[in-house]
């Protein structure tokens, strides 16, 4: 996720102060890991210095505190961009496990072990994410399901990978790519 | 509450179960997960006493289902449990209410109150506005929603349900399951699902995986 296009978006509806976007950002893309003030102000000093955004009012004798920041019409186009851009559709593959359970393969280490491990650690945190999503609205609720569904797709390939592990096997066998 | 002790099951030369052992505790909740043949299904009917299995007991509060004559454990089946069928089996002849109120009706519950209760029910899980259509006459989903509300309608002690959310797309499945676990909350139910569907089995707590008609040790989690 692209924070610094996140903060300018939120400066849309209207000017804000540095703490009211910290607030808001927390809210809607924060819940697992708050932004920090100081990245805020560095993320807002380097908007407006590219003109994205701009600061239209210092009231003397106060903190950082009291800037208002607000959005510049190259800064909307700019989050336009971003949101109808398309992402790489690469970007989605999680990479991680799949490379476990390669190494797993290739070095003969139980296999079905790794997978059972892997949906046990998936099926905790999706039941979790039931539970936040039946008391969950708006966006919160898009957030829930998103990361459900996500792992549901994880959890997917985990069960259909146990099927298929002993024609991958024979595959190494007969090409000596493992030591299995 | 129920339990399978070493059952094994075949089909003709076909073994579908082979000697499970699995303890399913008052009020638990259960996805029952495998791939297509595994035994899932045969499993569950021999938990449900419909089937009687070759080999093993099934234990319900105590008791032997196996020992029991067909029309004994038909008996206990219709006070204690309510079961969800793959396919369906739905009375085609009767309305979804009244589907749902035959059950209670069995049990001698007065039509009026059946009726009541039926009707709650189907509300509960979003098709009260389908009630007085007949079976033949509501989608697919709509009639395993029904074929849910009846094998809840008298608070069994165990809800066996085999796909119930088969036909039902993401957020109806979710629907229906939202239902089942606070349905079975408020009725001290145990839930055991079959399902293909892990966004399902994330609704329950424990989660038991069937391999060529054996449990896959690996992917079974301790229970209760
Ligand atoms: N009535 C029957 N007669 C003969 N064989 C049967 C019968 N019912 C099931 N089987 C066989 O028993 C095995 C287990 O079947 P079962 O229906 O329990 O599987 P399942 O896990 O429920 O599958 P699915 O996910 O496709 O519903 C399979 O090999 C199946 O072909
Ligand atoms: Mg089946």
């Amino acid at each position: 996720m692209s924070t610094s296009t996140t903060l300018l978006a939120l400066l849309e509806p209207g000017p804000a102060h540095g703490y009211t976007l910290k607030r808001n950002f927390d809210q809607w893309f924060g819940r697992r890991r708050p932004l920090a003030f100081g990245q805020v102000y560095s993320t807002l000093a380097r908007l407006t210095r590219d003109g994205l955004a701009d600061q239209i009012e210092v009231e003397a004798g106060h903190g950082p505190d009291r800037r208002l920041y607000r959005i510049t019409p190259d800064g909307a186009a700019a989050v336009d961009d971003w949101v109808f851009t398309p992402q790489p559709a690469e970007v989605f593959a999680t990479s991680t496990l799949y490379a476990r359970v390669t190494v797993a393969l290739l070095s003969g280490r139980d296999v079905t072990d790794v997978l059972a491990r892997q949906r046990e650690a998936h099926l905790r945190r999706m039941r979790e994410l039931q539970a936040a999503r039946r008391q969950a609205t708006g966006a919160v609720l898009l957030a829930v399901t998103y990361e459900l569904a996500h792992l549901d797709a994880d959890l997917r390939w985990i069960e259909e990978s146990g099927t298929r592990l002993d024609t991958v096997r024979r595959h190494l066998d007969r090409t000596g790519g493992g030591h299995a | 509450m129920l339990e399978a002790l070493g059952i094994g099951l075949s089909y003709g030369a076909t073994p579908a179960l082979r000697r499970i052992d699995l303890t399913l505790a008052a009020g638990s909740r259960t996805a029952l997960m495998g791939p297509s043949g595994s035994g899932k299904s045969s499993l569950l009917h021999c938990l449900a006493g419909i089937l009687v299995p070759d080999r093993g007991r099934v234990m319900f509060d105590g008791q032997d289902l196996t020992g029991l004559s067909d029309r004994e454990r038909s008996a206990l089946r219709l006070r204690h449990m309510g079961v969800v069928f793959q396919f369906g089996d739905l009375v085609p002849e009767l309305t979804l209410i009244e589907n749902v109120m035959l059950p209670l009706q069995l049990l001698g519950v007065k039509r009026a109150a059946a009726r009541a209760s039926a009707r709650d029910l189907l509300g509960e899980l979003g098709v009260a506005d389908v009630a007085d259509s007949r079976t033949g006459a509501v989608s697919g989903g709509q009639a395993q929603r029904a074929a849910v509300a009846r094998a809840l309608v008298h608070e069994p002690r165990v809800v066996l349900a085999d796909e119930p959310t088969g036909s039902l797309d993401t957020v109806n499945a979710e629907a229906v399951l939202d239902a089942m676990v606070a349905l079975s909350t408020r009725m001290g139910v145990a839930l055991v699902v079959v399902t293909h569907d892990n966004l399902v089995a994330s609704h329950l707590d424990d989660l038991v995986v069937l391999r060529d008609g054996m449990l896959d040790l690996s992917a079974r989690e301790a229970v209760g």
